[in-house]
């Protein structure tokens, strides 16, 4: 009798399907509604048995093809090939980042990729290889719902990490500590909870751990310094694997690990009582991941009207949301570039070795702005007339800062004299409304404003004044109606949020 | 109470929105902004990592001429200032600021442990950090911390003429403004529908990141409405050239004899990562800073300004002593630092030419850390507390 007396308010799986993905549609929101929340869970749970589409791209496979031909002449390589090389290895990481962002955009797997989006910034990783990215993006992907230890583990052996903490130089004569003063410090316990001579003992037992040219984790015996170590109050002649897995045994792991998920999926303000409970139900399954999603997504206070809105959405969350609502394509995709740029989130360039800080930190009066202004640039043909700043020696060509051939067609136009006059100019888009359309078709005109903003925005509706909004709107008809309330809501500092 | 919570504000009254913030700042700006003899900082950051070698040259040391076969300045060119050092020659128009003492230098500036990534080393210049520590907030985001609890306008404290605003800008509850040009960003701005929708009264409290949003985006639009007029009403010389540093100096100059109250300006010039074929790409820039220094100097000696303001150069590494093999030079460590004002304590070259006898792998040792001059300029330009800012205390050193 429960189940159907006891119907939550849309608003509790508005705020689940924000914080478990990206947002999703109304039918699907309306057909969550039918059932209790945790059934709804136990869904998106499942999610961890399928396993993930493998994000590839064709300048990955030609270096692949090349490799063993460049190899061996690696340091006879004249200035051209190099350059080319060097090229190959930039349009490879961009093309893998439109890759992973369409994915985004589209799977039915949304939980999965959300957290891989957070364990990209959690193992945060700046490297120039396109196959190195390919490879630590694929094991965050296959992890992100599994187990932590084996995710650190396998993080902690990619070429990628070994590579950006430099522990290919670590070796028993010379050590170098980056890689384990960063693993205890940003993967695992958090600063304060060692000492510097834990970070020198961990980094002996790393000596040794680096990779061979096929990118293959390889533990080189001669150069790993074999001796005791006294590492967090044990003492033993211990590896690298050793290290990692004292380091999941301390509670401090569970509890530093849990608190950044809390900020990605619950507030930007943590609550240490909340983060301690996590954090048990995190240690006691043995750092399973789902198990921890699960318990999160079912407690009542997930659920607190504290957290609704709570959460400023970092660019990447922004952008994919409006995609999945409503899709666009460019004729040329490396706008997605400019805009990540421009907002200051692109993926596999992260900050740096801490990842995105998030919360507060993605607004500035410009960032503000822009993404105020994004709606109206996808859907309505606004010019965005930015220039992010360069990114010296990495990757990004000058010439992915150009704006692309402008271009408008008549529904962008006809949208847009309604709504901003703003400088002509436009990216050649093609806005896919139909879907988006249909879901309002049994709606009544005067119900429209109400129906999505509760689509669009979390539990504000009633915040936003959707009388002064559709003052705004186009009213020559229903499609242009719902189209421009659309973009005008999607323009309000509310929707920044979830 | 100066700050104004939106929150607050609109408890006055039903009619009482956030648009109504707007004459309320401008109030504020009104009163004298600034104080008269207000010091103020002007902060270009060369990107890509500048040679420091060939700009302020060493040109009697054989190592120098040595290490760089082709690329090494000839002493027939360099434009000398002592027995040791010169000038790149495209940065000649500065041996007047020189003789007039306008200009220090500090050789050898740089960090313990450098780190040879741009990104990386840019990372730590701007946020002031150890070389083994992250630090997600900018030094003088940092100082907007410190300074602006009792400040009418805090993002008008410091402005980035750029169209994104650096890291070095950010603060934890106070960021800078980036205005690239005041006009555009008050058109960007002029939005019938963004002003209205400014007027939405706050309903719930517990909403605090909507409401943080909601005092960014009324800060930003009333800032520009201010940015736009007072740009506008002020002067137009003529004389900065038609480049892109050109422009921005002449905005800043246009904004600091506008009275504002903005204590640091932020501009950027790049590239200087010359890996390949250095010499026409670093000349190229040098002209365009020399002449856009220049012309500020001189504009702003005319309104009786130039002992205010100070000018700072830096970049995120220097270059290595040897040029590489394709007419260029790779990442390297330590670097020079220009100091432009006409309020300087000490002028001149301040320290040693680097030692190239005594190098570290073939880079530059430091001498000073980047983060004494940051420490000088916070207390002794600024009149911050240097050591909240910064997080210790550093020597300071005497060019002010």
């Amino acid at each position: 009798m429960e189940g159907y007396l006891a119907r939550e308010p849309l608003w509790k799986y508005q705020h689940l399907a924000w914080r478990a993905g990206f947002g999703v549609d109304r039918p699907t929101l309306l057909h969550w509604q039918s059932m209790p929340i945790k059934h709804v869970v136990k869904t998106l749970i499942r999610q961890r048995q399928s396993s993930p589409s493998i994000l590839q791209t064709a300048e990955g496979q030609q270096l692949r093809t090349q490799w063993p031909s460049l190899r061996g002449r690696f340091l006879q390589l004249t200035q051209d090939e190099k350059k080319q090389l060097q090229k190959l290895q930039r349009e490879g990481v961009k093309n893998l980042n439109l890759a992973w962002l369409q994915e985004m955009s589209t799977t039915s797997d949304f939980l999965r990729e959300k957290m891989a989006l957070f364990w990209h910034g959690h193992f945060a990783c700046r490297v120039p290889n396109v196959l190195h990215n390919e490879q630590m993006l694929q094991v965050i992907r296959e992890n992100a719902l599994g187990n932590f230890g084996d995710l650190l583990v396998a993080v902690s052996k990619s070429p990628a990490m070994l590579q950006f903490l430099n522990n290919q130089q670590n070796r028993k004569q010379h050590p170098n500590e980056n890689f384990a003063r960063e693993v205890m410090e940003l993967f695992t316990m958090g600063r304060g909870q060692y000492t510097e001579q834990d970070v020198k003992e961990g980094a002996r037992a790393f000596t040794g751990w680096g990779f061979n040219p096929q990118g293959e984790f390889v533990f080189r015996k001669n150069l790993h310094d074999d001796g005791v170590k006294h590492f967090l109050g044990k003492t033993g002649r211990f590896t690298g694997d050793d290290i990692l897995q004292i380091l999941l045994e301390q509670r401090a792991t569970a509890y530093h690990v849990s608190e950044k998920i809390y900020r990605f999926l619950v507030n930007d303000t943590p609550d240490p009582g909340q983060v301690q409970q996590m954090a048990n139900w995190f240690y006691d399954s043995g750092y399973d991941i789902a198990t921890l999603l699960e318990k999160l997504f079912t407690s009542d206070w997930f659920y607190d009207t504290r957290h609704i809105g709570a959460h400023i959405k970092s660019p990447i969350e922004l952008m994919v949301g409006m995609q999945r609502t409503i899709p666009v394509s460019y004729r040329n995709p490396n706008i997605w570039l400019l805009f990540q740029r421009s907002l200051e989130q692109v993926l596999f360039y992260p900050p740096n070795v801490g990842g995105w800080p998030g919360g507060k930190s993605w607004i500035d009066s410009s960032s503000l702005m822009l993404r105020l202004r994004l709606p109206q640039v996808l859907y309505a043909g606004s010019i965005w007339n930015i220039r992010p700043k360069a990114m010296p020696d990495e990757i990004m060509d000058e010439d992915m800062l150009m704006q692309p051939e402008m271009h408008v067609d008549s529904e962008q136009q006809h949208i847009r004299d309604y709504l901003i006059h703003t400088v002509g100019g436009h990216m050649q888009a093609t806005v896919q409304w139909d879907a988006y359309l249909r879901q309002f078709q049994d709606i009544p005109e005067e119900q429209l404003p109400m129906e999505i903003a509760s689509l669009l925005l979390v539990n504000t509706p009633q915040d936003v004044d959707r009388n002064r909004i559709s003052t705004y709107a186009d009213r020559s008809s229903r499609e242009r109606f719902i189209q421009s309330l659309t973009v005008l809501l999607m323009s309000t500092p509310e929707y920044q949020v979830c | 109470m100066l700050i104004i919570h939106r929150r607050e504000f609109l408890k006055v009254g039903s009619l009482a929105t956030a648009a109504m913030l707007v004459p309320r700042f401008l109030k504020a700006f009104e009163q004298p902004g600034m104080a008269e003899g207000q010091k103020v900082l002007v902060i270009i950051q060369l990107s890509g990592g500048n040679d420091g070698l060939n700009t302020v040259i060493p040109y009697r040391n054989d190592i120098y001429y040595a290490s760089r076969p082709q690329l090494a300045i000839p002493k027939g060119q360099v434009v000398g200032l002592s027995d040791e050092q010169g000038l790149h020659p495209a940065l000649e128009g500065l041996k007047e600021l020189y003789d007039n003492g306008e200009l220090a230098i500090l050789n050898n500036v740089g960090y313990p442990n450098p780190d040879r990534s741009h990104f990386r080393s840019m990372d730590i210049w701007q946020t002031a950090s150890d070389s083994n520590q992250v630090l997600t907030t900018g030094w003088v985001g940092r100082y907007l911390d410190a300074q602006c609890s009792g400040c009418p306008h805090p993002s008008m404290q410091a402005i980035e003429v750029d169209d994104t605003l650096s890291k070095a800008m950010k603060g934890n509850q106070y960021t800078g403004l980036a205005v690239h040009d005041p006009v555009q960003l008050h058109q960007a701005s002029d939005d019938p529908f963004f002003r209205d929708i400014l007027k939405k009264p706050v309903v719930d409290d517990d909403h605090l990141q909507v409401d943080y949003l909601y005092k960014v985006m009324a800060e930003t639009l009333s800032s520009a409405d201010y940015l736009y007029d007072q740009a506008r009403l002020h002067h137009d010389d003529g004389a900065y050239p038609d480049t892109p540093i050109g422009k921005d100096m002449k905005t800043v100059a246009s904004l600091i004899l506008a009275g504002l109250p903005t204590r640091v300006y932020y501009l950027s010039l790049g590239s200087f990562d010359t890996h390949v074929n250095q010499q026409p790409q670093q000349a190229r820039l040098f002209k365009q800073l020399n002449d856009a220094l220049i012309a500020f100097r001189n504009d702003l000696k005319k309104h009786n300004r130039f002992q205010d303001v100070m000018v700072m150069t830096f970049s995120e590494f220097g270059r290595r002593v040897s040029q590489n093999a394709s007419g260029g030079t790779d990442h390297g460590t330590a670097n020079c630092m220009f100091l432009i004002s006409g309020g300087l304590k000490r002028q001149g070259i301040l320290n040693d030419p680097p030692d190239l006898q005594n190098l570290d792998q073939g880079d530059l040792r430091y001498q000073i850390d980047f983060k004494q001059v940051y420490a000088t300029l916070l207390r002794r330009w600024l009149e911050a507390d240097d050591q909240q800012i910064l997080g210790r205390s550093f020597p300071y050193l005497d060019f002010v």
